[in-house]
């Protein structure tokens, strides 16, 4: 925090409050939603399907997007609802997309794993594992061909690094210097599956470093040092010293899935993790520096009316009319699939 | 006019486009220096090279296409050179999943004005033939371009380029550097999505594209000299499919055999009786006819690759066979 301001801290502090208040309430309004992992369908279930949650992964989605501006790009994954709150996209709109209706910022249409927000350089959350890193690559050329003075920062997790769009994509950007800054948010689980027992070698960093991108490991739960690091990385980037890479190790505390309880692991772990929660930990540092507790309590009480507000907006929007199925498609020169 | 191969037509269309939109540019294995497989993008390195227009890859056909998808979404209207349709499966995530989606789930925001360009086809190149474009055909939201002519080709890759949807391009080699054609000299496109009448008949459909359409004009010429009008409709895109055109030719002949270079189960040809069956039925005087490849993968011996191929004699016999029923 040495060369964060109050203001500064505050800010990144409110981001992840804000994160943490969509995930607990997008959590709660999925509950029934799904048939997996021994849950049963309700039939008052407001969003359908499952939602992969970045709980207790916040300090990275607001470290890193802190560090960007309105003309920079993000990749996301698969549990991309904090990378596209931190990066600017609206928890209404948000809300409305993952309750499938028309006030969505996709207008029902892509919900939770294909949210996306262009307006504000969100390029897209996406179900395949890895997907993102070659479109955050082939932006990032763009932007290059372009001459614009913007990056990408591209959100992948450590199952990502198994996969061959990671070789692909770092060695495209290393050829060519593009301005990507990779970011490995390593929560450790691959699915139900630990990702190190998968995993060979020394994870990302090292299998950058192999390809020529340089890189910095980080505390993953420290949203300052997230901040920080990125700050360096981003900085070179903006240089044009080429692709950077960021792994930041934090936990993902939920189940793979929001119905997932996630009994396949060690409950001791969990707890372990849970006590090393970045929200209450940037607090302490807050208060240690002189931010009184009230000020921090009215950001987590403004989150939560905030997402109240998007969760009741999102309950009373309508459905997307049923002709809305069939917009949107590059013409296909005939409508006898489209009734 | 000027007298131009497929290939030749091709980088043509694209060279003009690369003038005239400074957003063009393309990306490939092996299309720098080099020129391209089979010259497929012979001369542009020496006109776009110095302005990083033209980008030689590594062997990462997925990143590419992705790669792509992503220079789409950031303003770019990109070009890519896959080399052979035989990696389509490498790249269906990327072209179908991801490309044919995103304006989709954007609800109409995003666009993703891509060409990804592809070799195929059973040919003097005794190399991957594969045709897998019906792999495209099930992910909504990607156009698929299958020119048989050169006059076509460059039209079609206008278009393409032009296109704010991604397309598949498919450039059959054994149609490549054979006949030359007349190409006019002014900027033309060919729309996607419109089949032509190539000859006209009275007594068979014929609808074909690519290689399949010399063949049906071959058998044409034999089949007339028996009396046998056909008449040979060059699909010249998949998606979207040109319904009116083929179903007018139906309703006039009575009669539709469909021919492709790809196996019949599952694919193009079945989409197009199926449209024959559900629209002109009553119409027909026979049952529609399919001709594709047996449904094997294409064996490499000429005289299997002969007996696996639909040729002008089999589009012969079942033309004859269709008009006496």
């Amino acid at each position: 925090m040495v060369t964060l301001s109050l203001d500064e801290g505050l800010r990144l502090y409110r981001t992840m409050a804000r994160i943490r208040a969509f995930e607990n309430a997008a959590e709660e309004a999925s509950r029934g939603g799904v048939s997996a992992f021994g849950a049963a369908l309700s039939a008052s279930v407001r969003v359908r399907g499952p939602l992969h949650l970045s709980t207790g992964q916040e300090a990275v989605a607001a470290g890193v997007c802190a560090q960007l501006t309105t003309a920079d790009l993000i990749t996301s994954t698969h549990r991309g609802h904090g990378h596209t709150i931190a990066k600017g996209a609206s928890v209404e709109r948000m809300m409305g997309e993952l309750f499938g209706k028309v006030s969505g910022c996709n207008g029902g249409k892509g919900g939770s794993m294909h949210i996306a927000d262009f307006s504000v350089g969100m390029l897209g959350a996406n179900g395949v594992v890895a997907a993102g890193i070659p479109i955050a690559v082939g932006a990032a050329h763009a932007l290059k061909l372009r001459q614009r003075n913007a990056l990408v920062a591209c959100f992948f997790g450590d199952g990502a690094i198994n996969r061959g769009p990671f070789l692909e994509g770092l060695n495209w950007a290393a050829v060519h210097a593009l301005p990507v800054l990779f970011v490995c948010e390593d929560n450790r689980w691959s699915a139900t599956t630990a990702t190190g027992a998968m995993t060979a070698g020394d994870g990302a960093l090292a299998r950058a470093a192999g390809i020529g991108v340089p890189g910095e490991r980080v505390d993953g739960n420290d949203v300052f040092a997230v901040h920080a690091a990125a700050a360096e990385l981003v900085a070179q980037v903006r240089a044009g010293q080429g692709p950077r890479l960021l792994h930041a190790i934090t936990y993902r505390v939920k189940g793979h899935v929001s119905v997932d309880p996630a009994t396949y692991r060690d409950g001791e772990e969990v707890d372990r993790a849970l006590q090393d929660d970045p929200i209450p930990a940037a607090a302490a540092r807050l208060r240690a520096a002189g931010v009184a507790a009230e000020a921090l309590a009215q950001i987590a009480l403004e989150a939560e009316r905030e997402v109240a507000a998007a969760l009741a907006a999102a309950s009373a929007a309508a459905w997307p009319d049923r002709a809305a199925s069939y917009s949107d498609i590059q013409d296909t020169g005939s409508d006898r699939w489209l009734v | 006019m000027i007298r131009q191969t497929m290939q030749e037509a091709i980088v043509a269309g694209i060279a003009e486009e690369m003038r005239r939109d400074a957003d063009v540019f393309i990306m490939g294995l092996d299309i720098g220096r080099f020129g391209g497989p089979l010259n497929s993008c012979k001369g542009l390195w020496e006109e776009f090279g110095a302005t990083g227009r033209v980008i030689d890859t590594p062997i990462s056909e997925g990143a590419i296409v992705g790669a792509g998808v992503g220079a789409a979404l950031a303003g770019k209207r990109p070009i890519v050179d896959i080399m052979f349709l035989e990696y389509l499966p490498l790249v269906i995530q990327q072209l179908g999943c991801d490309g044919g989606a995103m304006h989709y789930y954007s609800a109409g925001k995003a666009r993703v004005p891509l060409v990804v360009r592809a070799k195929y086809g059973v040919g003097p190149y005794h190399g991957h033939p594969y045709d897998f474009h019906a792999w495209l055909m099930q992910t909504p939201g990607v156009k698929i371009a299958v020119p048989a002519t050169a006059r076509d080709a460059k039209g079609l890759m206008k278009a393409a380029i032009r296109d704010d949807s991604p397309v598949l391009f498919m450039e059959h080699m054994a149609l490549y550097h054979g006949l030359r054609d007349a190409i006019p000299e002014e900027d033309y496109v060919v729309p996607l999505g419109v089949a032509e009448v190539k000859r006209a008949g009275r007594d068979v459909t014929v609808i074909a594209s690519a290689a399949m359409v010399r063949r049906a004009l071959a058998a044409a010429q034999a089949l007339a000299k028996e009396g046998i009008e056909i008449e040979v409709v060059d699909l010249r895109s998949i998606v979207p499919l040109d319904e009116a055109t083929i179903l007018d030719s139906v309703r006039k002949t009575g009669r539709a055999l469909v021919v492709q270079e790809t196996v019949c189960f599952g694919g193009s040809t079945a989409e197009v009786a199926a449209l024959i069956a559900e629209r002109s039925f009553r119409d027909l005087k026979a049952p529609v006819r399919r001709l594709g490849t047996a449904y094997v993968p294409v064996p490499f011996a000429r005289s299997l690759e002969k007996a696996a191929v639909p040729d002008d004699a089999a589009i012969v016999a079942a033309a004859r066979d269709l008009v006496s029923q």
